[in-house]
């Protein structure tokens, strides 16, 4: 089967910066596939190389097999979801969606009841007369996923579609995505900042740093698993440990232990508390272990101890992850 | 108690009568807009539309074509007067120069303005507002009478059009009917490019602002939706810059529609609005007939901006 997407060798600089250097990638059909990374780290700009917006300074792209290098955006059969959604202003949500129709000569009859259909599949039947403009986020969101499918695109790209909306919202547009995502086949790729967002929705997760790609895996490999302390820090803010102090390996080496896999244990080894913060479901301490800062997630039903008091803490050397590579 | 923080939570009044009125000013947001508005609504108010008015009223005055004297009772008459054929001519006339020097300016301030918009930055941006707004620091006067030895028969331009060998080219524009003439410097065509320079900047900048309104994404939005680059802009950018090409073309057509000193330099020696008006109230003493042809470029603005709004030229703003 062909991939939806390969990257060999892509690299887009912009004069010195170099905002996506050598990636190698492949996204396979069907597949929710998401670039996680923090802001500059190349993940975007990947994005638009798949959407066409930029061109490779080296490197090929083939999006189903085909050569995409030189191919405008609109010859292109992907759409994307824009993170501030791009809502055409001077048309209404109807418009908005039959765009994409409009523009390949589709008569009026028949692409506004496609967008008709398009906006029901996102919950939005009955909104078609209304202004962008008078829409939540939410809903403005919705308006923008139903445009990029109308054209039945065979990968969908979502630029941080969801960075704009608050807590709850985000938690359920994150489950109807996946389960529209699964519904229509469709391969999508998503890029967000969000790890938690990264991990709970894709198949697959491309961690990227500095315009490469650290890792790539899936949700489990990359948090079991992470092979470089960027990784590891980055995905779940993981603690990054000498070897040795963390119990397994040699001298030199590196190891992740995850906040969560800290427990209190009147027999553990004895660390100072400098932070501690009730976050709710569990409680953060910020730990220092003979000048080793840690730190360490207990659930909230545990008596924890207060800024300046002792710790005695413990893990299963079991849950620690000796690293591969260094940096 | 450290530094930052201090004992008050609330603090004594501020003393001295500006201060004072300051702080009222704040604690009475309605008076501050009243405030705000007065000026402006005294000027408008009186001056300006006063001054209209007083105007109008004299359209419906007639004169007495024995004596010349202003007869003040109301009549139609001088309207009647402006649809006679010669005063039809100069109306017509006009309104032609002006829609065809508004046509070409937006033709000519899009891709300008779009550059602006779109890729310049820093000092290319600064360059373009200086190369817009230079021509608008130097008198209008000079600029005019400078285009007149560009254009005359003995000019740059002719010399230019003679060492290209394309003396044929320019000889065959002013062979023309109605828009050519002996030179550029005595025919419309030349009327017009002096028209359209000096007004071309009023129409780049509306634009250029509107354009810089419209964000990118929006065009990557539809290309990304299979627009080619004709679709896109046709069904995204300009009706998203429309609004600013209404502004400016509401200062082109306007600003040529009343303009007198333009025709009276370079052009023949037929009548425009302005000077109509010009001589109607001086030489020939009409005040109400100048006052009628005031009247036509108030109505036919009003009749472009209707059109205008009913096109939805303004529905993105």
């Amino acid at each position: 089967m062909t991939d939806a997407v390969t990257f060999q060798g892509v690299s887009r600089h912009f004069g010195p910066v170099k905002a996506v250097d050598a990636v190698d990638l492949s996204i396979r059909d069907g597949e929710f596939f998401a670039m996680l990374g923090p802001s500059g780290s190349g993940k975007t700009t990947c994005l638009r190389l798949i959407a066409g917006f930029e061109q490779p300074t080296a490197g090929h792209i083939a999006i189903f097999g085909e050569r995409a290098e030189g191919v405008p955006p609109y010859l292109r059969n992907v759409n994307t979801v824009f993170q501030n959604y791009a809502l055409f202003p001077h048309m209404n949500v109807r418009e908005n969606v039959a765009f994409g129709l409009r523009v390949k000569g589709v008569g009026k009859a028949e692409r506004h009841r496609a967008a008709e259909e398009a906006l029901e599949l996102v919950e939005l039947g009955g909104y078609g007369h209304r202004r962008a403009g008078e829409l939540s986020g939410g809903q403005r969101q919705r308006v923008a996923l139903a445009r990029a499918l109308i054209n039945k695109p065979r990968v969908v790209l979502l630029d941080e579609p969801l960075g704009a909306l608050d807590l709850k919202l985000r938690e359920q547009m994150q489950e109807e995505l996946r389960k529209l995502q699964r519904a229509l086949g469709l391969t999508f790729v998503f890029v967000t900042h969000d790890q938690d967002e990264a991990l709970s929705m894709a198949d697959r997760v491309a961690v990227f740093a500095e315009g490469k790609i650290q890792q790539i895996g899936t949700s489990e490999d990359i948090y079991r698993c992470p092979n470089t302390r960027f990784v590891a820090d980055f995905v779940g803010s993981s603690n990054v440990l000498p070897a040795d102090l963390a119990g397994v390996g040699r001298a030199g080496q590196w190891a992740s232990l995850r906040p969560e896999d800290v427990v209190l244990d009147p027999a553990g080894r004895e660390a100072t508390v400098t932070g501690r913060f009730f976050h709710g479901r569990v409680t953060k301490l910020s730990l220092d272990l003979a000048g080793q800062s840690l730190t360490a997630l207990i659930p909230a039903r545990e008596d924890t101890p207060d800024v300046g008091e002792a710790a005695r803490i413990s893990w299963d050397p079991a849950r620690v992850h000796l690293m591969e590579r260094e940096a | 108690m450290s530094d930052l923080s201090s004992n008050a939570a609330l603090f004594a009044p501020r003393s001295g009568p500006l201060a004072r009125a300051v702080d009222w000013i704040i604690r009475h947001p309605r008076m501050f807009v009243f405030l705000l508005v007065l000026p402006i609504t005294l000027w408008l108010g009186i001056v300006y539309i006063g001054a209209l008015i007083a105007l109008l009223i004299q359209s419906f005055f007639s004169i007495d074509e024995f004596s010349g004297v202003v007869v003040h009772e109301f009549t139609l008459k001088t309207y009647g007067e402006l649809l006679r054929p010669y005063n039809l001519d100069i109306i017509l006339r006009t309104v032609a120069m002006a829609a065809s020097v508004t046509i070409a300016a937006a033709i000519l301030a899009f891709p300008i303005a779009y550059f602006a918009a779109r890729y310049a930055k820093g000092k290319w941006k600064a360059l373009f507002y200086v190369g817009v707004m230079l021509p608008l620091w130097s008198s209008y006067l000079v600029k005019v009478y400078a285009w007149k030895l560009v254009l005359a028969k003995e000019g740059i331009l002719n010399w230019i059009f003679a060492k290209l060998h394309l003396t044929w080219l320019l000889d065959g524009f002013l062979s023309l009917p109605v828009i050519g003439g002996n030179s550029l410097s005595v025919s419309y065509i030349g009327t017009f490019l002096v028209f359209l320079y000096i007004w071309l900047p009023y129409m780049i900048i509306p634009v250029q602002a509107a354009l810089e309104r419209v964000s990118k994404d929006l065009t990557e939005a539809a290309s990304d939706l299979g627009a080619t680059p004709r679709q896109n802009f046709r069904m995204v950018l300009l009706p998203l810059a429309l609004p600013g090409v209404v502004a400016g073309s509401i200062f082109t057509f306007s600003l040529t529609l009343g303009d007198y000193i333009v025709p009276q330099i370079v052009g023949n020696s037929r009548l425009f609005i302005g000077q109509a008006v010009y001589t109607q109230q001086g030489t020939a003493g009409n005040i109400p007939l100048a006052a009628a042809f005031t009247v036509v470029p108030i109505v036919i603005m009003g009749i472009y901006l209707w059109g205008a709004r009913k096109m939805g030229a303004f529905d993105a703003l």
